[in-house]
């Protein structure tokens, strides 16, 4: 097990790197800078505020000066653009708000997800079935961004309680997590039907069936830790897909999380803050994948045992 | 698993979602105006942001000498300064301050204050984004750009050396000097032969040089290339001078026009008459700043001196930080320490940075704003149908136009670019894409007192005219040129509108290229461009702030286009106290500037947004500065 983790941080912290490397010279390459504006900056004004930044030094000479901060004073950098404000500032202060999405959007792909990918494995070919895998196709086809907008008119028009976008009471939060969820909850549907079938499919399954074993007995005490195996697969990797993917559900509904920051770093040309955000995401889909396939061992006695 | 799906959704609706009251009603009732703001402010230091919705905010927490009057653009209202009083020449202003202003903090507002905010905007290791605004100051721009020459030798009249001689010799660098001999990026320490250092501070220029270069030369006076003029003495006493001041503060050397006559009478010298100084002090760059507080976190010239930041930062407006949550909402509340608290009526103003005009026009139908920041042409034409009431269209201080790159051999034509401009019909184009805005016939948009010059106006058969003229009758043999324009729906339109005029009218085909913002500005900048879909929003109420971006070397020019006369009209201008004389210096330089077209004329702006009927006070403003201390809110419950 130990040699598994080693080996996966190991991977972890490459990808990291290539990551932060790549995003460097990357956002370099963008047209424009930080200093791109409406109304041009005088020659020494720029030239100063360059020197400020470090970004008059040649470009290797950038690189291994925001490596050597990264790595001896864990410091992700300044923002070019805003005085005073730090990269580490807006993470520690926009994740939260992210994150909050994402459990909240997580929990109800699970509450509609499994329950839905259940009925449709137990009853494979009925009406329900295909019901719940009509529904799922249409969650999966349509993107966040029709659902978002969508959802918000139909809340400013017809559900007069629910704001149409804004993060102050609870109630903010139901739009931009129905959308997030919705889309997970269809693929979990689909990954949970296919995963209990290949259960329900097994001869120990078939044995409790001829053993008299109550059905529900069977699904939920015999079949759903195997069945669920491709979904919690799924689900470490989608939270954090969901807390990074999210730019365009925290635009429609003005969720004060790191997507907008992101959005808006890319149009600023935010060299650092693009790149603390990248990084930060990449060390988030990383972790999730560990502790996924972690989860997976745990539950795979065939994994366990290889591990 | 199963039930809780199918009650826990609906039930969270109820419970979370029984809101009687909306956002508005409630802000109405609490007296807080709630406005979309665009996007998310860089910053609350008025002496480093920029932008148009920075200084939204800005006036709610700061207040300069003068402020906006809530009715009339043309005038100013006594705010930091209870009198401010020209000379003769309107070239000296005394202000004497309000002795009972006082920071949210309760410490008085003083003239060091607004002498401190001076000398830090123009500090030239501050790098101030926007220190030109305060150049009408004597001196102002050769301290900001740190002329070191003509402090010592000309604002301080050296006796030996004539000032006629200081414009002849290299003080601030030849930026067509070719590097290239030296290698990529060269650095003074890794130069070791003497031509090749000798090129390299001709690059730089005598006023950008260090101690150690300065001495390099006082070895050897050969080393840098001097006017004939400058004989050996001369030319040792001028590096012998650098030397000397090298590393000493140059504020009190540069004589920049603001004096502290005692802590509530501040003297400021400008550069010349400027009659209309008191629109010009109305911009938030003029805010004084708390010298107590800024010191406290830092030192003056401190990037990132954490003063502004909330918890630390206090104001002398009517209102004080309340709240920020970036990305979310900042909101303002009363200052009790602002000298006219009494008067002020709103409880605070809440802003909301929303950058997406769909979801401000959903926001506002469901009532969780009072303000927006601006309406997209399909909401008002559904608003005029359907709640014309709520529906806003103002004139606003701007212009759109397109940019023409003169370096490219066709527009280098005077005839081409008038024929271009008199080819479309800007009338057509402002009924049915930009909804409110005006045809342009001029750079300037309409200001009292001032009669911008008529320049263009549609007439096709004239611009088949000239177009046969340059020699491409019928549109024969015309290149085909790439009308540059950033993502944005309405610029899209307008150049597929204006695509089809020019094919229509002229026979010649363009070429759509749409760019992502930054992209499109450093195109524009790099002057990798054909035509640029561009705007211009004046920063006072003055033909100046229009005019004066035209000039050669000016950086917001990006047209290739210059005109000495146009040039000598502006400078003229600025010798001019009398104000009906200056507007007909400026309407001189506008009619040669637009008689060449160096832009081609579309629309002057026109602000589209939605307000609540609750809002009051709220009057339509050239500008759009509106005071937020006289506004009021009518509660409807």
């Amino acid at each position: 097990m130990a040699r598994i983790i080693l080996s996966r941080l190991f991977q972890g912290l490459l990808t990291l790197f290539v990551l932060v490397t790549i995003t460097f010279f990357l956002v370099r390459m963008m047209p424009g800078s930080p200093y791109t504006d409406e109304k041009a900056l005088p020659a020494h004004i720029l030239e100063q505020l360059k020197i400020q930044m470090g970004l008059d030094k040649p470009l290797p000479v950038q690189y291994g000066i925001y490596f050597k901060n990264l790595i001896f004073q864990q410091e992700l950098g300044p923002l070019i653009r805003k005085d005073g404000v730090y990269v580490g500032e807006i993470i520690a202060e926009s994740f939260p708000v992210s994150a909050l999405l994402g459990v909240f959007s997580i929990g109800i792909a699970l509450i509609i997800g499994i329950p839905a990918g259940i009925i449709a494995a137990v009853k494979k070919n009925g009406p329900l079935d295909y019901a719940c895998l009509a529904a799922a196709m249409t969650g999966i086809c349509l993107p966040s961004f029709v659902i978002g907008p969508l959802l918000a008119v139909f809340a400013g028009l017809g559900l007069k309680s629910l704001n149409v976008a804004g993060w102050n009471s609870p109630a903010d939060w139901i739009l931009p997590a129905v959308t997030l969820g919705m889309v997970n909850a269809a693929y979990l549907a689909r990954l949970t039907r296919g995963g209990m079938l290949d259960v329900l499919n097994q001869d120990y399954i078939r044995t409790a069936k001829a053993k008299g074993v109550p059905g529900f007995q069977i699904v939920v005490k015999h079949a759903l830790r195997g069945g669920l195996i491709p979904a919690v697969a799924y689900v470490g990797p989608a939270f954090a897909g969901m807390i990074s993917g999210s730019f365009v559900i925290e635009t429609i509904f003005q969720v004060p999380g790191m997507g907008q920051h992101f959005v808006n770093a890319t149009t600023d040309r935010e060299y650092f803050l693009i790149q603390g955000l990248v990084l930060f995401y990449g060390f988030l889909i990383v972790g999730a994948n560990l502790l996924s396939d972690l989860a997976q061992i745990a539950l795979n006695p065939r994994l366990r045992a290889a591990a | 698993m199963r039930r809780l799906s199918f009650f826990l959704l609906p039930a969270l609706l109820c419970l979370t979602g029984c809101q009687e009251e909306t956002q508005v009603e409630k802000a109405n009732r609490e007296g807080i105006l709630i406005i979309g703001n665009a996007n998310e402010p860089k910053g609350l230091d008025s002496q480093i942001v920029t932008g148009v919705l920075e200084s939204n905010i800005m006036r709610a927490l700061f207040e300069g000498l003068v402020s906006d009057h809530p009715t009339e653009d043309a005038t100013a209202m006594p705010a930091g300064a209870e009198v401010l009083e020209p000379d003769a020449t309107a070239t000296v202003w005394t202000a004497k301050l309000r002795q009972n202003a006082k920071w949210s903090d309760g410490t008085p507002v003083t003239a060091h204050d607004y002498a401190f905010a001076y000398q830090r905007i123009l500090e030239p290791e501050f790098a101030a984004k926007y220190a030109e605004m305060l150049y009408f100051l004597k001196n102002a721009d050769r301290f900001n750009q740190s002329k070191k020459g003509e402090i010592l030798f000309v604002v301080n009249q050296d006796p030996v050396v004539p000032s006629d001689l200081v414009a002849k010799i290299n003080f601030g660098g030849d930026s067509k000097v070719d590097l290239e001999p030296l290698g990529e990026e060269p650095q003074w320490e890794t130069l070791a032969d003497d031509s090749q250092r000798s090129l390299f501070l001709k690059h730089k220029g005598l006023d950008k040089f260090s101690k150690e270069q300065l001495e390099w030369i006082s070895q050897d006076l050969e080393r840098f290339e001097w006017p004939a003029e400058a004989v050996d003495g001369m030319a040792k006493h001028i590096v012998e001078r650098l030397i000397q001041i090298s590393g000493t503060h140059l504020w009190e050397m540069s004589k920049v026009g603001v004096e502290v006559i005692d802590d509530f009478t501040l003297k400021l010298t400008l550069r010349g008459p400027t009659p209309y100084f008191q629109q010009i002090l109305k911009h938030y760059t003029w805010n004084p700043v708390p010298r107590h507080v800024v010191l406290k976190h830092g030192t003056m010239t401190q990037k990132g001196n954490p003063w502004s930041k909330l918890g630390n930062i206090v104001s002398n407006g009517p209102y004080q930080l309340k709240s920020w949550r970036r990305t979310d909402h900042l909101e303002v509340e009363r200052n009790p320490h602002y000298w006219n608290a009494s008067q002020v009526t709103l409880n605070g103003v809440r802003f909301l940075p929303i950058n997406n005009s769909y979801t401000e026009a959903r926001m506002f139908r469901d009532g969780q704003m009072h303000i927006t920041y601006t309406a997209p042409p399909e909401i008002v034409d559904l608003m005029q149908k359907e709640n014309p009431k709520v529906l806003r269209q103002e004139p606003y201080v701007g212009t759109i136009f397109i940019r023409c790159n003169t370096k490219r051999e066709v527009l280098k034509d005077v005839r081409v670019r008038r024929a271009l401009n008199l080819s479309f019909n800007q009338q057509e184009i402002c009924d049915k894409i930009m909804r409110g805005y005006k045809p342009a016939y001029g750079m300037t948009p309409p200001m009292a007192g001032y009669d911008t010059p008529h320049a263009v106006a549609y007439n096709p058969e004239e611009a088949r005219r000239l177009l046969a003229e340059a020699g491409y009758p019928g549109g024969k043999g015309f290149p085909r040129l790439k009308y540059l324009l950033a993502s944005r729906e309405t610029s899209a339109t307008v150049a597929q509108a204006i695509q089809a005029m020019w094919r229509k009218e002229l026979g010649i085909e363009i070429e759509i290229e749409n760019k992502e913002w930054t992209a499109y500005l450093a195109a524009m900048q790099d002057f990798n461009y054909d035509l640029a879909f561009s705007g211009w929003i004046g920063d006072y109420l003055d033909p100046l702030t229009f005019l004066e971006m035209w000039t050669d070397g000016n950086g917001n020019n990006l047209t290739g286009w210059s005109n000495p006369k146009f040039e000598d009209f502006l400078k003229q201008s600025h010798q001019e106290a009398d104000a009906a004389k200056r507007y007909a210096l400026l309407r001189e330089a506008e009619s040669v500037m637009t008689a060449e077209a160096p832009t081609l004329l579309l629309a002057w702006y026109a602000r589209n947004y939605l307000m609540d009927p609750a809002v009051e006070g709220w009057h339509p403003l050239l500008l759009d500065n509106h005071p937020y201390d006289v506004l009021r809110l009518r509660t409807t419950k």
